[in-house]
């Protein structure tokens, strides 16, 4: 089964993605990713499979700081997280924890919900029923914590934070 | 070329001249985690990072106040297993009913003019009330800090808000945060450090307030620069200075003359209006409380306005001071009490029903007006609940009216 296109609009916050009553501190940790739009958007939360792509618009991931709203999408090992914008911390955690993500305006207006997805994230290519949408490459340093796998292999393998000298 | 207070900060730390767009790796003056996050950082810090021993736990603070005190056998649990950690690794702990983290690091003074605070909370903005560059960060971001005393940050580029004149009656520094969301929108600072110029003689709670918001409008940092009362009760560097002139990335002009009180409408907060034009709306749910607004100004400015009278029949007022200095301040002068004697539920010191987990979680159709930062659906409980955010002083009047009204229409 093919993987498939999530849209969703401006400013989804981070409790829409996971709601604070649903944290891992009020649950056991592995449930989390039974908890992706649990409420927001139920059909996602029952229905996401590995590689589902999810499109919206500005501003998505708003909200708090809480990494366990990547977490969750990690867990359920989405494709990817195309939006015209994204909210600074959840760019920040979703790069740490190596989940892509890739700012583009353009495919909210190319995918609609439901379509299949084909996703070539190395080439920078999303493929959906009414066209092709061309992915910008994140910025170098980004691109070098997400080919490592997330902040925490890369300062494990590297020895150094993004930005520092040699 | 004179820097931002942000690139002035960062520069300091980095010990280079830094710009906004640089990236630099600083070592953090603080580094904060709540209770609802520490332990996923200290399992990450051990299990993904290798690393037993916190790098500088003298640079360390580990703060319960998000679900304070515990409301599950698994929460109590947790903070259980936090109070070892905190214990063994020689941390300092600011266990139940000492406050909101951001309260409590401010009144404390490990929040200082010109330092870098991280925390594991995204309102961690709210340092810049005293001169700080505060920034909230995930789990993994707080567990390396915690792993190697060090954090890398890009420099951000400045928002400049400009305000002219003073608040007329009945409108405070939460109109002036709900407007500068009205204007700027929900992302309209994103990356950006926010800088708040002319309001030298605003109170530290009135900047506290401010600063709590920056991240509401997507920023990165909000500073206030230290002056008036943060200036005669803290040390500020002398390189510490704002340079109303230096070129920014954007700049809006607040009368505040003009200003009237703001409500923010669900779910978003930047869906701000004149408190006129929802006026009457019947309310369920009073929340004055929050890193925000729960500080001895915000309860004194309610209990002024309700003393001597009740609360609307039907009407559940909640108040959550944000610490336990700010609530002894509130019991020794009559506040608390004519807070609770006009029909108050006073709750301990804590972050309380903001993000929905207990003492006054909102169920299915209610409305509630409250003083925090965020209404956005589900936030504080059912997502068929509805959020208004206003101002302590229209949280008393609409308290007393049982309906959203302005402060200057219950009289005194």
């Amino acid at each position: 089964m093919s993987a498939r296109i999530w849209t969703f609009g401006d400013d989804v916050d981070t409790d829409q993605i996971v709601p604070g009553r649903y944290a891992p501190y009020m649950r056991p940790d592995e449930d989390v990713a039974n908890f992706a739009f649990i409420e927001a958007r139920p059909d996602f939360a029952a229905d996401a499979r590995p590689g589902d792509v999810i499109v919206a618009g500005r501003n998505f991931g708003c909200g708090s700081s809480r990494e366990y709203a990547v977490e969750a999408l990690v867990r359920r090992r989405l494709g990817a997280v195309v939006a015209a914008s994204f909210a600074r911390i959840f760019y920040r955690n979703a790069v740490n924890l190596g989940l892509p993500l890739f700012v583009s305006a353009e495919a909210a207006r190319v995918a609609r919900d439901g379509d299949p997805a084909e996703l070539d994230a190395a080439a920078g290519r999303l493929v959906v029923r009414d066209g092709e949408v061309a992915l910008p490459a994140p910025p170098p340093f980004v691109l070098e914590i997400l080919r490592a796998g997330g902040i925490a292999a890369y300062v494990r393998s590297t020895g150094r934070f993004p930005g520092a000298a040699g | 070329m004179r820097p931002t207070l942000a690139e002035a900060i960062l520069s300091r730390a980095a010990g280079r001249d830094v710009r906004a767009g640089d990236l630099v790796v600083v070592e953090p003056d603080l580094v904060m985690a709540h209770d609802s996050l520490a332990p996923a950082i200290v399992k990450i810090m051990r299990e993904q990072l290798g690393v037993e021993r916190v790098a500088r736990p003298d640079r360390v603070a580990l703060v319960f106040d998000h679900v304070s005190p515990a409301s599950t056998t698994g929460t109590a649990n947790a903070q259980n297993a936090i109070r070892r950690f905190a214990a063994e690794q020689g941390i300092r702990l600011f266990d139940v009913g000492s406050g909101i983290c951001h309260q409590v690091l401010v009144e404390s003074g490990l929040a200082r003019p010109g330092t870098i605070v991280i925390g594991s909370d995204s309102h961690s903005t709210s340092y810049g009330a005293v001169g700080a560059f505060g920034t909230g960060m995930g789990s993994t971001d707080v567990a390396l800090a915690l792993a190697t005393g060090r954090t890398w940050l890009r420099v951000p580029e400045t928002v400049r808000v400009v305000c002219e004149g003073r608040f007329r009656p009945g409108v405070g520094a939460k109109d002036l945060a709900l407007k500068i969301g009205r204007e700027l929108t929900i992302d309209g600072a994103t990356y950006c450090a926010v800088e708040y110029h002319g309001l030298e003689w605003l109170p530290l709670s009135g900047r506290q307030t401010l600063a709590s918001m920056a991240v509401e409008v997507g920023a990165k940092a909000g500073i206030v620069p230290p002056s008036g009362e943060v200036a005669r009760t803290r040390e500020v560097p002398e390189w510490l200075v704002a340079d109303p002139t230096v070129p920014v990335a954007r700049e809006v002009r607040i009368d505040l003359d003009r200003l009237e009180p703001q409500v923010a409408l669900p779910h978003a907060v930047d869906r701000v209006v004149d408190l006129g034009e929802v006026a009457g709306t019947p309310v369920d749910v009073v929340f004055l409380g929050t890193c925000t607004n729960g500080r001895y100004d915000d309860m004194r400015a309610v209990a002024d306005a309700v003393r001597g009278r009740r609360v609307a029949d039907g009407v559940r007022l909640l108040v959550g001071p944000a610490s336990r200095a700010e609530l002894a301040r509130a019991l020794e002068d009559g506040t608390a009490a004519a807070l609770v004697e006009a029909g108050a539920s006073l709750m301990p010191p804590g972050c309380g029903p903001c993000m929905g987990r207990h003492l006054g979680t909102l169920g299915d159709g209610d409305v509630c007006l409250s003083t925090g930062n965020r209404n956005f659906r589900g936030r504080m409980g059912s997502p068929d609940a509805r959020i208004y955010l206003a101002s302590p002083l229209v949280a008393a009047a609409t308290a007393l009216a049982g309906r959203i009204t302005h402060p200057e229409e219950i009289g005194r």
